[in-house]
């Protein structure tokens, strides 16, 4: 018989109606399922959810951190995607 | 190259840019970092043994409970740990192989025994308190994962300690022999305490490179002497003595001086030597053992309900 | 029996079932195969210790007088405890654990379906929470019956050797006390009668599904409900009750 370890599986769990996912942690299990009730008994043993998401570490892809700078700079020049790019006369209170 | 790399890395860390797992970091941090989460790792594994003996003995239900939740934390804060290992290259199976084999350490006050119920208390209110101490920092370290377990673990971890204050406040109010329970238990327990910081400053010699990293921000002997400063006056509202007659407040330092710490003792236990080093390693040992059927079954099953899947999907 | 001693002695019943077996799976803290399961079991007890919590309590408001959930617990003896055989039996490996686990909460997820109709109002507050807790409990170790079950040979020989040894305390739970009768002529108990064809089903649908045997043997050991214990529950309370013992009326 193999000795091999479980997999391990990322945690997503909402924390209330109305906001979105949000990555907590990892753990083992056997399969999907287990991972599901593993990630209730050890992620939200204080209420800390009401739905969880879960996925095989090896299914996640990632960018490379050495393409940091040509993934994230360029947007750093494109002021004009923010509001405050615009001027506007002070009496249009809010728009 | 390597140079230019390694002081990107230090001015990341000077900004207090966390690191990630997949960023360029030197071996030495990643395997200062392994070496350190895994140790805590092992040691909230192996810290649910001395309390754990007293679940079923707890005094009433609502202890039991309390004791239940508290010995499970710990259990969680050690799962949180050895995931945030795991992104720096190691499998949990391999960093408790190292546990079961004795080549990982993991911190030494566990090695001493729970003789009666006071030390339930006794271990939330030091222990707990000490290693609070230690991780409350330990929540803006430079390892983004580690910082992130920590914080978890903090929160969490806040109940421990009143739970242990509270068992001692309860018995060091009652019966003349309940409060003897008490004083015997903080007499046992104060010294490996105060050691759970680590050896005094001068003889440890991979803190500087620590401190440098942000891995860790105070020094072992800067922690222990904020644990014994607050720790007094939590003495004294339970009317109870730290078994130190060298105590006393230093009014130029503004702290409290302490004796001194019996650096044999300590250096024993971590040899190996303790009262209960055996029985605890045997203790995780056996439960891995035992549990080697149960892990493979488990895995054997999910891969035949994989392939059973997949057939009646091929079939359809 | 006076019906208010019928429903003290019925609630006791229900509160030392829980007790007892949440007292097992408490041992395992610490000792499980694998951390995250180690954490879910401790959940499973601290359910059961929960419910018991809140059935000593009433117990004990029912008795007046200076009963308090702590004395029902510590300061009744073996005699005097009115759990099933069932709950009692040693942790022994993480098959008998699963395997009585398995047959408690599929009775124990019917009882309280049933009891979250008892005409007392108490009762059925405790049983609407019970319902959840114990339809967690009956997922989670249904499916370690079929993953052991079906997993390895050696897992699949370790369940039937729990499966055989364990059987023979499943049928108390269908055997009816004088409390149990009476508690249901009330109006305030459950039907037994009604769950024991539910159990019988879930076990059936369980274990094809876990490749496991159901055992011919129809003989059943019997007694927990009236007192009369296997050996082990003596180490139990010896354990759980020793400081309640050693230090009459401290606080704690």
């Amino acid at each position: 018989m193999s000795n091999k370890e479980w997999p391990l599986w990322e945690v997503f769990i909402r924390a209330k109606q109305g906001l979105n996912h949000k990555h907590v942690g990892s753990l083992h299990a056997a399969d999907h399922q287990m991972a599901i009730e593993n990630a209730r008994d050890v992620y939200t043993r204080r209420m800390e959810g009401v739905s969880i998401w879960v996925v095989e570490s090896k299914h996640l892809h990632a960018n490379e951190p050495s393409d940091q700078d040509s993934l994230f700079d360029p947007a750093n020049d494109k002021v004009y995607r923010h509001p405050t790019f615009y001027v506007l006369p002070e009496e249009l209170n809010h728009m | 190259m390597e140079i230019n790399l390694e002081e990107q890395f230090q001015e990341k860390i000077d900004q207090e840019i966390k690191i990630e797992p997949r960023d360029w970091m030197p071996e030495k941090y990643r395997k200062t970092l392994l070496r350190q989460i895994s140790q805590h790792a092992h040691s909230e594994i192996v810290g649910m043994l001395p309390e754990g003996n007293w679940i079923t003995r707890a005094p009433n239900l609502r202890r039991k409970v309390a004791l239940l939740a508290k010995v499970q934390d710990e259990a969680g804060h050690g799962l949180y740990l050895y995931s945030a290992a795991e992104t720096l290259g190691m499998s949990r199976d391999e960093m408790l192989a190292e546990l079961h084999s004795g080549k990982a350490k993991y911190s030494s006050i566990f090695n001493y025994p729970t003789l009666t119920w006071a030390d339930m208390g006794a271990i939330g209110w030091l222990v707990d308190g000490a290693a609070i101490m230690n991780q409350v920092p330990l929540c803006r370290t430079s390892y983004g994962p580690y910082a992130r377990a920590m914080v978890r673990v903090c929160k969490e971890e806040s109940f421990h300690q009143r739970q242990g204050y509270e068992i001692m406040l309860t018995l060091s109010k009652g019966t003349a022999e309940q409060k003897a329970l008490a004083q015997d238990a903080l007499n046992r327990w104060w010294w490996p305490s105060i050691m759970m910081f680590g050896p005094n400053d001068d003889k440890s010699p991979n803190s500087a490179q620590s401190m440098k990293w942000k891995i860790k921000r105070f020094s072992n002997d800067e922690l222990r002497q904020k644990f014994v400063d607050v720790t007094v006056s939590q003495a004294e509202i339970l009317g109870l003595t730290i078994p130190d007659k060298d105590l006393k407040w230093n009014e130029a330092r503004g702290h409290y001086d302490f004796g001194t710490i019996n650096w044999d003792e300590f250096n024993e236990v971590v040899a190996g030597n303790g009262p209960c080093n055996k029985q605890r390693l045997k203790a995780r040992v056996d439960a891995w053992e035992k549990g080697t059927w149960v892990r493979e079954a488990a895995i054997a099953f999910a891969e035949k309900r994989a392939k059973r899947n997949n057939n009646s999907t091929e079939a359809a | 029996m006076t019906e208010r001693d019928v429903l003290s002695d019925y609630i006791l019943h229900l509160a030392d079932n829980s007790m007892i077996l949440g007292q097992r799976c408490a041992e395992w803290c610490g000792h499980g195969p694998v951390l995250e399961q180690d954490i879910a079991l401790t959940n499973i007890a601290l359910d059961l210790i929960g419910e018991a919590r809140s059935l000593y309590h009433y117990a004990a408001d029912i008795k007046g007088g200076s009963a308090t959930e702590d004395s029902e617990a510590f300061l009744r003896d073996v005699l005097q405890y009115r759990n099933c055989l069932l709950t009692e039996q040693p942790n022994t490996d993480w098959a008998y654990t699963i395997v009585r686990q398995f047959f408690y909460d599929t009775f124990h997820y019917h009882l309280h379906k049933q009891l979250s109709e008892s005409s007392d109002a108490r009762l059925k507050e405790i049983a609407l929470k019970t319902i959840k807790e114990s339809t967690y409990h009956l997922k989670w170790s249904s499916e370690w019956m079929i993953r052991l079950g079906d997993g390895t040979e050696v897992s699949k020989n370790k369940m039937q050797t729990a499966i055989n040894d364990l059987w023979e305390y499943t049928g108390e739970f269908f055997i009816p006390s004088e409390t149990e009768t009476k508690a249901l002529e009330m109006g305030i108990g459950a039907d037994l009668s009604k769950i024991a064809p539910l159990w019988r089903s879930k076990v059936e649908e369980v274990m094809e599904e876990a490749t496991l045997t159901i055992p011919a043997s129809n003989y059943h050991q019997k007694g927990g409900k009236k007192g009369l214990h296997s050996e082990h529950l003596g180490y139990i309370l010896a354990e759980m009750q020793y400081l309640q013992r050693a230090y009459p009326g401290a606080e704690w």
